[in-house]
């Protein structure tokens, strides 16, 4: 069956392919032609053919790559699963809210790494998005065009910084500087302020969980601020002009019509940031501290579900200790993915209202 | 097309070529409280005889691991391995260095050796219980130190190490609270504190943070210049950690009525012991997969007994003396053999 479709293919293609001076006859029943092989041996039958050989190749190369990928993700997630599932054998769901790590009595509980990458990558994202959105938008409306493009490449030039070296920057230069002027300072100010005391508690150490924010916010701001850029640069200048000839300000013409325009893009831009956030792992682990307390400060220290990760594993002798760390991996996995499938329905809903509106 | 292709293959041929030149490199992985004296025999070995070894310091858990798995020609270990563990995996250990855990500080106007600090007072810190550096307990000890009422930041180990269990062996012995809350071993549930990697990670923690307190091998307080300080021993006399003291704690040691060299020379006795000194192990296969390899490492080590004393005793390890040596030499002769049995070390 599959031959002939091959053969029907081929002569299909023979038949578009073949110029009109040579004279060949198309006769319109393809099944006379499906059991002849086409006789002429002219250069341009060999050349067609030989085309719809590298399309038909192309085309299950390319098959085979996205299936490739297709087969390495599953593959990740049923190693993980099999890996988790003596963690998850013992200590149930419970493993997620339990917040005692303990090898040597083999008690694990991953909240506190959990609550670690979740508060970072928070933190991380309330920075970075205000000074992201003031990049771009500086780039697009307000830059002298002749500084455009220097600002722009070095903007980008800050995703290209390896991350074990904002985690070495951090250790060194940042959490001395965060000790000895920042942590006191935000102290002395929120200190008295009730609820928010609570966060700024603990001695002033530079490393935390603010620090580790902090690098974070650095990290995901090339990126967030590149896509907004982008996106940005393609809304109709018909759209921006006619705002400003009615008098809107720079502001009301970005707040009311480039970022409406742009929800899209700059969702996605900010998904794709707190990706890059939740995963971190180098830079966070030289400035978080590692430690499995759990506090509501932003001082102390905490731990992140990959710096734990790449703290214990190797060391990590006993089975149920390497399975509760594989375990940390799967959630991790798993808040990514709900993540980025928040952010799909968001965008959906969003497009659908924009639907029923016109 | 087919010239490029020619090119490359011939590149790749090159390289494949080039890189089957020199001498077999040998590879260890574990503890990273004998690396810089590890470090500073390879290179001396590789400078004599021209074969490399390639030891990454991963900590101790992380060389046990390695070595059961096989992936590496030799695995170190601060936590000498029990002889049912040793048997369970067919593995020989024998120690390679002595060397010393100091506790270090980072208190302002402190300087190296200033500080005094019993097991118990240490023990109390790493509760938690004691939490500034004015609280009566320490300055009671230290009546002529000028302590700040800083908070203190308690500095631990990330990963699974040898120095940790060092350290949580010798805090058992001398306080029954840490015994019971915590206990000992190379990964254990720290009441409080912050963790680094490596003793360096604990050494930059120490050296960044005001108040901070942490635990790392000598060689590490020395190189970064860092304040240590002096404590208490078993003998009621006050110590400050070095070649003499370490040697004095080794000095206890009965080697030759260890079975598997299992020795732990916390909290021994003697005027001058230091009371967090330990041996540094090496473990091997009993029954040698690759005899070439096997060999390589104990002659590296061979050599390093004989001629690296002078480079120990430099960074402030103890050398095993010339009678612990001999042990071990008939150990390997009687222990390590071949898949046929053979033994390797003549």
């Amino acid at each position: 069956m599959q031959r002939l479709h091959r053969l029907r293919f081929f002569c299909q293609v023979v038949r578009f392919h073949l110029p009109a001076q040579s004279g060949v006859h198309l006769s319109p029943p393809l099944t006379t032609h499906v059991l002849t092989v086409p006789q002429e041996e002219s250069p341009q039958v060999h050349y067609s053919a030989r085309l719809a050989r590298q399309d038909a190749v192309f085309h299950r190369l390319s098959q085979l790559f996205a299936l490739l990928v297709l087969g390495m993700l599953t593959a990740i997630v049923v190693s993980l699963a099999i890996g988790a599932a003596p963690a998850f054998h013992k200590f149930g769901l419970g493993f997620i809210t339990s917040t005692e790590w303990n090898p040597v009595s083999e008690q694990f509980g991953g909240f506190v790494p959990i609550f670690g990458t979740l508060v970072t990558s928070a933190v991380a994202l309330l920075l970075a998005i205000p000074l992201s959105f003031g990049v771009a938008l500086f780039l697009t409306e307000l830059c002298p065009v002749s500084m455009r493009t220097p600002l722009g490449i070095m903007v980008e030039l800050l995703a290209a910084v390896p991350s074990i070296i904002y985690g070495m920057w951090g250790l060194f230069v940042l959490a001395p500087f965060f000790a000895d002027h920042v942590q006191p300072v935000l102290q002395s100010t929120f200190g008295n302020v009730p609820g928010m005391s609570a966060l700024f508690a603990g001695p002033p150490m530079g490393i935390g969980i603010l620090t580790a924010g902090i690098i974070l916010a650095f990290m995901v701001l090339p990126f967030i601020a590149a896509v907004m850029r982008d996106v940005f640069q393609i809304v109709p200048s018909i759209l921006k002009e006619s705002a400003y000839a009615m008098g809107c300000t720079t502001w009301e013409v970005v707040w009311h019509v480039v970022l409406p325009y742009t929800k899209a893009g700059v969702v996605g831009g900010i998904m794709l940031g707190l990706g890059r956030a939740l995963g971190e792992t180098m830079a966070v682990t030289f400035v978080i501290g590692n430690s499995y307390d759990l506090s509501l400060s932003l001082f102390s220290p905490g731990n992140s579900i990959a710096s734990s990760l790449a703290n214990e594993f190797a060391e990590a002798h006993s089975d149920l200790h390497a399975s509760a760390l594989i375990a940390l991996g799967l959630l991790l996995f798993v808040i990514t993915l709900s993540v980025l499938a928040v952010a799909k329905l968001l965008l959906l809903r969003v497009a659908r209202r924009e639907g029923t509106r016109t | 097309m087919r010239k490029t292709f020619a090119g490359i293959s011939l590149c790749l041929a090159a390289l494949l070529c080039a890189t089957g030149a020199h001498a077999v490199d040998l590879t260890g992985a574990g503890a990273t409280f004998p690396y810089p004296i590890y470090a500073k025999w390879a290179d001396a070995y590789k400078t004599q005889t021209g074969v490399g070894l390639n030891y990454q310091s991963i900590g101790s858990g992380g060389g046990i691991k390695q070595i059961k798995a096989g992936t590496v020609d030799f695995g170190a270990s601060d936590m000498p391995l029990t002889s049912q563990e040793l048997d369970q995996d067919g593995l020989f250990q024998f120690p390679a260095i002595i060397g010393g855990v100091v506790p270090v500080v980072n208190v302002e106007g402190v300087s190296p050796g200033q500080l005094k600090l019993t097991g118990v007072v240490l023990a109390d810190i790493y509760l938690g219980k004691i939490k500034t550096w004015n609280d009566p307990a320490l300055t009671a000890l230290n009546p002529d130190v000028k302590l700040p009422a800083t908070a203190i930041t308690v500095v631990r180990r990330a990963d699974g190490s040898g120095t940790t269990f060092l350290f949580t062996d010798y805090l058992s012995m001398v306080s029954t609270d840490w015994k019971s809350r915590v206990g000992t071993g190379t990964s254990v549930s720290w009441p409080s504190g912050v963790g680094g990697k490596g003793n360096e990670g604990v050494a930059a923690y120490v050296q960044r943070i005001k108040g901070a307190v942490g635990y790392v091998e000598y060689a590490y307080a020395q190189k970064n210049k860092m304040a240590h300080a002096s404590m208490k021993n078993q003998a009621g006399q006050w110590v400050s950690p070095g070649q003499e003291g370490f040697a004095a704690a080794a000095a206890n040691a009965r080697w030759d009525k260890a079975p598997g060299f299992y020795e732990l020379l916390t909290d021994q006795p003697g005027a001058k012991s230091w009371p967090i000194t330990g041996a540094s192990f090496i473990l091997l296969h009993r029954a040698a997969a690759d005899p070439a390899k096997t060999l390589a490492v104990l002659t590296f080590f061979d050599w390093a007994f004989k001629n690296g004393k002078p480079m120990a005793v430099e960074l402030d390890y103890v050398p095993l003396p010339e009678n612990v040596t001999k042990l071990i030499a008939s150990a390997w002769r009687a222990q390590i053999k071949t898949q046929n049995g053979q033994a390797i070390w003549k």
